[in-house]
């Protein structure tokens, strides 16, 4: 996989380089057992500092998405989406119908998502103080498709 | 360029370079005053600061080239210094600036070398001074690559390359980082192409160190609150910069250390802060404050 770097966004550079990784599991790129680039390969192909890589894997690694391997890199162990497909569903759905209301209360996708925004950014911060030093402050952006 | 072997720093074994209290005058004024770190090694470290703010000076006690008035430094290991001039000599051809280099230096790598200049397809056997500048920069870079430092210094390294050749370089740069270990200093105006490429900033004002540090930690301590016009920021934290128009004002703050991140809502939104932001600010901020 071919990671790339937006360094006018906020987001820290060993951050960016976690959720394309997500992204890849998510979006099926990336499945249990397949080899993550190495990181003289990341730091060839996208111009990013070996630090930055090695820091990205760690994180991966401590969430246990991936593991590294004496010698021979860093695999997948994990995969993302493993939510229950009936769950996804009903969340969906549910989704669907706050989002109808939301239209009909004269929202458009900019306010809706600015909405989605504000009221993630304040439940993540909740579930940082709370959990025990939780260490994720990712962020994950949500779009509204 | 030039490579000189300096005293290996005794009691801080991790740092690759450090500087103590130190400082330089140029007649009676102080170009570099109280300037104190410690690079640890194997960083990446961008040199950051408004022009004449003491960077080349920096970069030039460190590199043993000019001798401080107040202080002390030191660093591990051979070390290489590319000056903002690149500079080669003009009758000499690439190949003869290797060997040059394979004279001149006590450790000579002329594979790696070689390698620095078939990669930019720079010819080996044309005179240095029918070379663009863009070129006759690269024969400078291959010959401080071939010294195989332990820490390599790089004067504005970007200048007067064209976006592509930036990339390039960068990339090639930290492939070499990457395979040998070396800490890189380098001073750049190009902040923003910085994301992901330096871990560790000096930032410089007038002659002094303002922030140094890892950059995402330097970043993540700080955030931008965007809202109402105020006076004061919605959350508590060190006000670096404060920009109030028509009815809207923006603080970026520098958050208080050791507390969880504060949670704002209603009209306030925040964001992360960018490299960019958060140099910009800084500077501008001296700029207002001191004056020299």
């Amino acid at each position: 996989m071919e990671f790339r770097i937006d360094r006018s966004s906020g987001l820290p550079a060993y951050l960016q380089l976690v959720r394309q990784v997500r992204e890849a599991l998510r979006l099926g790129w990336l499945e249990p057992g397949d080899r993550l680039p190495t990181v003289r390969d990341v730091v060839a192909g996208s111009g990013v500092n070996a630090n930055t890589v090695l820091k990205a894997y760690r994180e991966l690694e401590l969430s246990g998405l991936v593991e590294a391997r004496q010698g021979s890199g860093t695999f997948v162990k994990a995969g993302l989406g493993s939510t229950d497909p009936e769950v996804m569903n009903a969340l969906r759905s549910r989704l669907a119908v706050w989002v109808r209301e939301a239209r009909e209360a004269g929202l458009d996708a900019e306010d809706i998502d600015a909405l989605v925004r504000s009221v993630l950014a304040v439940d993540g911060d909740r579930a940082a103080a709370g959990g025990a030093g939780g260490q994720t402050n990712e962020g994950e952006g949500v779009a509204v498709r | 360029m030039t490579t000189t072997v300096t005293e290996p720093v005794e009691d801080t074994a991790a740092a690759a370079v450090h500087a103590q209290a130190l400082g330089k005058r140029y007649r009676n004024k102080w170009a570099l005053r109280e300037c104190t770190f410690d690079l640890p090694a194997g960083r990446v470290a961008a040199l950051v600061g408004a022009n004449g703010a003491g960077k080349t000076t920096l970069m030039s006690v460190l590199a043993g080239l000019l001798d401080a008035d107040e202080g002390s430094a030191g660093t591990s290991g051979r070390v290489a210094f590319v000056s903002q001039e690149k500079p080669v000599y003009r009758h000499f051809t690439a190949a003869d600036m290797l060997r040059l280099g394979a004279h001149l230096n006590v450790v000579w790598d002329q594979a790696r070398a070689v390698r620095w200049l078939d990669r930019f397809e720079i010819p080996l056997d044309k005179a240095c001074g029918k070379l663009s500048g863009g070129q006759q920069a690269q024969v400078a870079f291959a010959l401080a690559i071939g010294s195989r430092p332990t820490v390599l210094m790089l004067d504005e390294p970007l200048a007067n390359l064209d976006p592509l050749a930036r990339r390039e370089v960068t990339a090639e740069l930290l492939g070499e980082v990457e395979e040998t270990g070396m800490t890189v200093l380098l001073s750049t105006h190009v902040v923003a192409e910085l994301g992901g490429v330096a871990d560790y900033l000096l930032l410089l004002a007038h002659g002094r160190l303002l922030a140094g540090g890892d950059l995402d930690e330097l970043l993540a301590r700080h955030v931008t609150y965007l809202g109402p016009r105020s006076d004061t920021p919605p959350a508590l934290g060190e006000v670096v910069e404060a920009r109030h128009r028509g009815n809207q004002s923006t603080f970026l703050v520098k958050l208080p250390e050791g507390q969880p991140r504060p949670v704002v809502a209603g009209q306030w939104t925040e964001r992360p802060v960018t490299l960019e932001d958060y140099v910009l600010a800084q500077l501008a901020a001296t700029r207002k404050g001191l004056g020299a």
